[in-house]
């Protein structure tokens, strides 16, 4: 740790990065492209993840950890194997209108533990597709495949049929139950699903959508920041990973007189004062100690520490500042929060290099840790593995803090723009 | 010797009931009151004031168990006394009737109790125990019965609802609970308390499905914490008793999976208590679902007959009885045009913590086009609140944007039931978060947490000094 003390902000966030670009070499299938959910054994492949796969491969090239040749070769198998899929009704299809099952067997691409046919996942999925697609725009038989793929994959989603004559959007279907019967309700990691939804040329959102949507939003004054609230942190930033939404402005927000970059800055600083205070007197909790969101966990028990009882939970959607919270924190925050909060971040994940040393092994950073759990290390429980999403979204967040790369990719995509367009944004880059 | 001939006619002896007898006759009116059943209606015998008797309790166990939190010793051998808990609900209960419920205070000050079932047998007559009663004007107030859900196996196995859970000598050792509304969440958490091992079903995204999805989060967790196993977006599809236990077959977006229980309670919600009343005949509109219909004077489609309370609202609370039945013996009585609309009412779940609102939920305002600005305070920056060590909560209170009119609150908090009164006068008499800022309040108290959401808003709106660049 003290190596990671005396080198540079950029030379020691290039070393996180690329050892979270790790993952995407360690976990896909070969074959079909797919990547698993998490580094555990059996783990079924995630299609959220392989959206994000899609998107860091450009990364690697532009940083020289891969050579483009390469990189369009997974593109393609990946491209490939989801639009020659089975599109079905059947319970092990590997998806059904366009979209596709939340969780896949790695190896056969078949639906596993009855997942939903995953809206929000899809959406990471085609945008990840869409990034590909942006990125090799060079004119030989696989790069033109790739972008053939993609634009065939995105226009065979059937935006309109998931809203199931509603305004709103449900957040998945199941052929054992059909639609889940609960939508989007409030802010949260949705954006991009509107955004690529209304920019659809084939099977579009309806036009009310977005704003059925907003209108469930919450301006809340919390801590005396004035912020959109949402409680876990991920859904503040995960569309921030391929929109630049510094400068343009909603309906919403233009009320507000905000955007939705700022008020994912805010929200970060929400968290940090919410550590700061720290209401339940968790372990390690400061102003450079912090990060709730949706991560795995110690497991639900009730255990009696300090003379008080600790309810602590698995895999949950922890949130800012009305919980749950069971002093578990997710790391990998820090490094996708850079983009907004800079100083906060930098100084976060330096903390974490000298007061945690132990939870990273070769720069890899863990799910989640919980110091509360025990007293015989200073980061107590440690989750088990690596998660596919933290490793796609470190890659993303420090290449857009670094370079803007993916969020300058997708400036250009057609759909992107049309869709924020359609959704009322204005001014900025727009 | 009792009359044939009222001024007032009101069918059903629960709050709405009672309190419009006692208002119609202390000015003048002659009044007859028909009950089928006890008097006091469902909040006496079988809702209100046996479920806060037993939840006072419950707290108390909880406290017990937890007395390192609050810097006291656990209790040795700390035991759960079911029948003597129920002793005490039935003597509170029985003591609350004797001050307000009594048939021998009604009758002393000139109201006529009929004991049995009333049946409209013309424009201006009711029909009991084979009376006829003439009538000027007429109330029904006949309430709400819990809704059993066809689940089956259900009848079969048995279940218990508010209406008789509350004669239950032992504590069930595992309880189900169907239905994630206010008395499900309320009685699964209590009798977890007691020490039953409670499985709560609920086929929605999160309990009390109106409320703010924060004040449902914080429920839920609490919930969780007492050890209740919570499962939500879940179905009860099938229900059979062997051995003597029943057998719940749950099924979860497309996933099945079975607990096992010894007793059964519905908490699913209630349905208006419209049958057998003849309203066909006299021309009063309702349905077996929604209840009778009324406009925003109370008035029925029949211009003699008015409605209150469960029977004809959605939302049943005992206080919007009382608020209800006022408006009735004014307007029907009196020649008042008292509107329903222009009241202000505020609600509670009496969970640990409580759950209360008032006025408008922020979603609705923003279906209206309204711009909604919300100032929350977390109980855990409330001194009072730390020093009880009741810290899990909230007070958000919402503005319309560009002003400091109240539109709504929702307070989270272990007294929120009394904190929301603040919210609720500063609304009914019109007083912004602005002046709200105003107001003193005693230090250290909860409900400072109130007034810190108004400075909150005040913050926003001061004059800030512009300073030069140098």
């Amino acid at each position: 740790m003290a190596e990671q003390q005396l080198q540079s902000d950029d030379g020691l966030l290039d070393r996180f990065q690329r050892a979270a670009f790790q993952y995407f070499l360690q976990q896909t299938n070969m074959e079909n492209g797919l990547v698993a959910d998490r580094s555990r054994k059996d783990a079924p492949a995630s299609i959220a993840v392989v959206g994000f796969a899609l998107s860091c491969y450009p990364v690697a090239v532009e940083r020289g950890w891969m050579d483009r040749a390469e990189a369009a070769a997974r593109t393609l198998v990946t491209l490939r194997f989801f639009y020659n899929s089975e599109q079905s009704e059947a319970p092990d299809a590997t998806g059904y209108k366009g979209f596709y099952y939340h969780f896949l067997n790695i190896k056969t691409g078949k639906r596993v533990w009855q997942s939903e046919l995953s809206l929000v996942d899809s959406t990471f999925l085609v945008a990840g597709i869409l990034t590909a697609s942006c990125y090799f725009d060079e004119s030989n038989q696989d790069e033109t495949e790739i972008r053939d793929l993609a634009d065939g994959l995105y226009r065979r989603m059937d935006w309109r049929w998931a809203q199931n004559g509603k305004s709103s959007v449900s957040q998945g279907w199941k052929p054992e139950c059909g639609f889940l019967h609960y939508g989007w309700e409030g802010y949260d990691e949705a954006a991009i699903l509107y955004v690529l939804g209304l920019a659809s040329p084939t099977h579009p959102l309806s036009d009310d959508s977005f704003k059925e949507w907003t209108s469930t939003y919450q301006w809340e004054n919390i801590y005396g920041y004035n912020f959109l609230y949402s409680g876990p942190l991920f859904t503040h930033e995960y569309s921030h990973a391929w929109i630049d939404f510094r400068g343009i402005q909603d309906r919403f927000m233009r009320e507000k007189d905000c955007d939705y970059f700022e008020n994912t800055r805010r929200a970060i600083c929400v968290q940090q004062e919410y550590a700061r205070r720290n209401p339940h007197e968790f372990k390690g909790y400061c102003e450079n100690f912090w990060g709730l969101t949706a991560s795995d966990g110690p497991g639900n028990k009730t255990l009696l520490l300090d003379g008080r009882d600790r309810h602590f939970f698995g895999y949950a959607a922890r949130g800012v500042p009305f919980g749950p919270d069971d002093g578990t924190i997710s790391p990998s925050l820090a490094f996708t929060s850079l983009p907004f909060t800079p100083a906060i971040s930098l100084a976060t994940i330096r903390h974490y290099c000298e007061q945690f040393p132990n939870i990273t092994s070769e720069y890899r950073i863990p799910g989640a840790f919980n110091p509360t759990l025990t007293d015989a290390k200073p980061e107590g429980w440690i989750s088990e593995g690596y998660f596919g999403l933290d490793q796609g979204m470190m890659v993303m967040m420090i290449e857009n803090y670094r370079s803007e790369l993916i969020w300058k990719l997708m400036q250009k995509c057609p759909y992107i723009r049309k869709g924020l367009r359609s959704a009322g944004f204005k001014n900025g880059w727009l | 010797m009792k009359r044939d001939t009222y001024d007032f006619v009101i069918i059903g002896a629960g709050p709405a009931g009672l309190l419009a007898a006692h208002r119609a006759v202390s000015r003048g009116a002659t009044v007859a009151l028909i009950e089928r059943n006890l008097l006091g209606g469902e909040c006496l015998n079988t809702g209100c004031i046996p479920s806060k008797t037993i939840i006072r309790t419950s707290r108390l166990y909880a406290e017990m168990r937890h007395a390192e939190h609050f810097g006291a010793r656990v209790p040795s051998g700390i035991t759960v006394d079911f029948p003597l808990l129920m002793e005490r609900m039935k003597s509170v209960r029985a003591r609350i009737g004797r001050q307000s419920f009594s048939a021998r205070q009604l009758t002393a000050r000139g109201v006529d109790i009929h004991l049995g079932q009333a049946v409209f047998v013309g424009p201006t007559a009711v029909r009991v125990n084979g009376k006829s009663l003439r009538f000027r004007k007429a109330l029904i107030a006949t309430g709400s019965r819990p809704i059993i859900p066809e689940i089956p196996g259900l009848v079969e196995a048995g279940y218990l609802t508010n209406e008789n859970v509350f004669d239950l000598t032992e504590c069930p050792r595992r309880l189900l609970v169907i239905g994630g509304g206010p008395l499900g969440c309320e009685l699964a958490q209590s009798f977890s308390r007691f020490g039953s091992q409670v499985t709560i079903v609920q086929d929605e995204p999160m309990f009390l499905l109106q409320e703010e999805r924060d004040a449902a989060q914080i429920l839920s967790e609490a919930l969780a914490r007492d050890g209740i196993d919570i499962r939500l977006n879940t179905l009860v599809v099938n229900i059979r008793v062997e051995n003597g236990e029943k057998i719940i077959d749950l099924v979860s977006e497309g996933n099945k999976s079975t607990v096992v229980v010894d007793e059964i309670l519905i908490g699913v919600g209630h349905q208006p208590n419209v049958e057998d009343l003849n309203l066909q005949a006299v021309g009063v509109e309702h349905d077996t679902k929604t209840g009778i219909r009324v406009d925003d004077f109370l008035c029925t489609t029949n211009s003699r007959i008015y409605a209150a309370g469960d029977v004809c609202f959605e939302h049943t609370f005992t206080h919007i009885e009382d608020a209800s039945a006022g408006i009735v013996v004014e307007n029907a009585l009196f020649r008042g045009r008292k509107r329903l609309s222009a009241l202000t009412i505020p609600w509670c779940t009496y969970t640990d913590p409580e759950i209360a609102h008032v006025g408008m939920y922020v979603r609705e305002a923003q279906k209206k086009g309204i711009v909604v600005n919300t100032f929350t305070v977390l109980m855990h920056d409330v001194h009072r609140a730390i020093a009880d060590g009741e810290e899990d909560g909230f007070v958000k209170i919402s503005v319309k944007s560009g002003t400091d009119k109240i539109l709504g609150a929702t307070v989270v908090a272990r007294h929120a039931g009394e904190m929301i009164n603040d919210i609720t006068l500063a609304m009914t008499s019109r007083i912004g978060l602005r002046r709200l800022a105003q107001v003193v309040h005693p230090y250290p108290t909860q409900a400072q947490a109130i007034k810190m959401a108004a400075d909150a808003y005040r913050r926003t709106r001061k004059p800030r000094i512009k300073r030069r660049a140098k």
